[in-house]
């Protein structure tokens, strides 16, 4: 997969390491931005720190 | 010639001379594979028909090993984010928060006389049995639900650490902001009995994550609309999950009718882990009613933003 991928960028291989940096960049962008506060919210209440009956 | 640790060679009718062509490309029964030798070998698509299947059967497996791998790694992301990059985008918020509190109160301040319900021991003059003589505490009336009613300061949890205290413990709506909920059933700052709060101890902030670091002694500061009560770190214990007494006007002794004002911070116990709980208690020391400004230690702190 991330194989085919590599092959599928055109350029030197300087350009696709600057090509996969930025793209991994975004990604990870998006994931904090986005996706994990989602995740969060979705998830159940999560570590309980409160003394129940 | 496969090793035993080469998963390919468990396939059903791995084709040997393929392998070796890819091995010792001289060998001369090798089949051709297509490719230069140059590139992941994994990704090789031999043209014959006879290793086309097996070939689709190869890239499918790596290929879910592949999304595996990236599973994992974005479980531990999120772990990680979770702990770290969530817990300042919170604590920046809270401290912007927790000081908006502050100046709001500030610019318009409840007068002494205006508190919205007293302390029986406060209407009658009495000064805290535990204080040092100094003014009786005004009590306030119990916030809305998640309204933010509150500033918690802990020098000991950092030089510049407050957190906003929130009525109400349930996880989202309170907790996961990163500050402090108040035990709806326990008392209000400054008041006879026992004013009890959680907070998240790892993750969301981790504001109380320095709760077993607490020394004999040290001050524990609440904020209201009032004034500032200043309490004093009495003691440590460990509970389970189920301990409620904890929260009773005199702690693990129900019904009991209390003679301290106290503070109680619970939270979670071990340390990422929460099978038990750690409750921290304070004692009240004193109050300082707004009109008298802002304990020193904590004076530069007060209206101050992130």
């Amino acid at each position: 997969m991330y194989g085919s991928l590599w092959r599928v960028l055109p350029g030197p291989v300087w350009l696709r390491i600057l090509m996969v940096v930025v793209a991994v960049a975004i990604i990870l962008f998006a994931l904090s931005t986005w996706v994990f506060p989602l995740v969060d919210g979705l998830l159940t209440p999560g570590q309980p720190v409160t003394v129940d009956p | 010639m496969a090793g035993v640790t080469d998963i390919f060679s468990l396939l059903p009718g791995e084709p040997e001379p393929e392998r070796r062509a890819r091995r010792e490309p001289e060998a001369p029964e090798g089949e051709p594979t297509g490719q230069p030798a140059s590139g992941p070998s994994s990704d090789r698509r031999p043209r014959d028909n006879r290793g086309r299947s097996r070939s689709v059967v190869r890239s499918a497996i790596g290929v879910a090993g592949e999304l595996l791998i990236t599973a994992g790694v974005l479980v531990f992301l999120f772990l990680g984010w979770q702990l770290w990059i969530q817990g300042i985008a919170l604590n920046n918020t809270q401290t912007n928060e927790a000081s908006g509190l502050s100046q709001q109160w500030n610019a318009s301040p409840v007068g002494p006389v205006a508190p919205a319900s007293t302390d029986p021991a406060a209407s009658t003059g009495a000064p805290p049995a535990d204080g040092s003589g100094g003014v009786a505490p005004i009590v306030m009336a119990a916030p809305a639900e998640t309204k933010q009613f509150a500033v918690l300061y802990v020098p000991r949890f950092g030089a510049d650490y407050k957190r906003t205290i929130a009525e109400g413990v349930d996880a989202k709506a309170v907790l996961n902001a990163g500050g402090a909920g108040h035990y709806e059933q326990s008392a209000m700052p400054g008041a006879m009995g026992n004013f009890a709060i959680a907070a998240h101890r790892d993750g969301w902030g981790s504001p109380f994550i320095k709760i077993n670091e607490l020394k004999i002694g040290d001050p524990i500061y609440v904020e209201t609309q009032d004034g500032w009560y200043t309490y004093r770190y009495r003691d440590t214990e460990y509970v389970t999950p189920e301990g409620v007494d904890v929260l009773s006007a005199v702690p693990q002794v129900p019904d009991a009718a209390p003679t301290d004002r106290l503070i109680t911070l619970t939270s979670c116990n071990p340390l990422y882990i929460a099978s038990e709980r750690i409750i921290a208690y304070g004692v009240l020391d004193s109050f300082t009613p707004r009109s008298a400004g802002a304990p020193a230690e904590i004076a530069g702190l007060t209206g101050k933003g992130a």
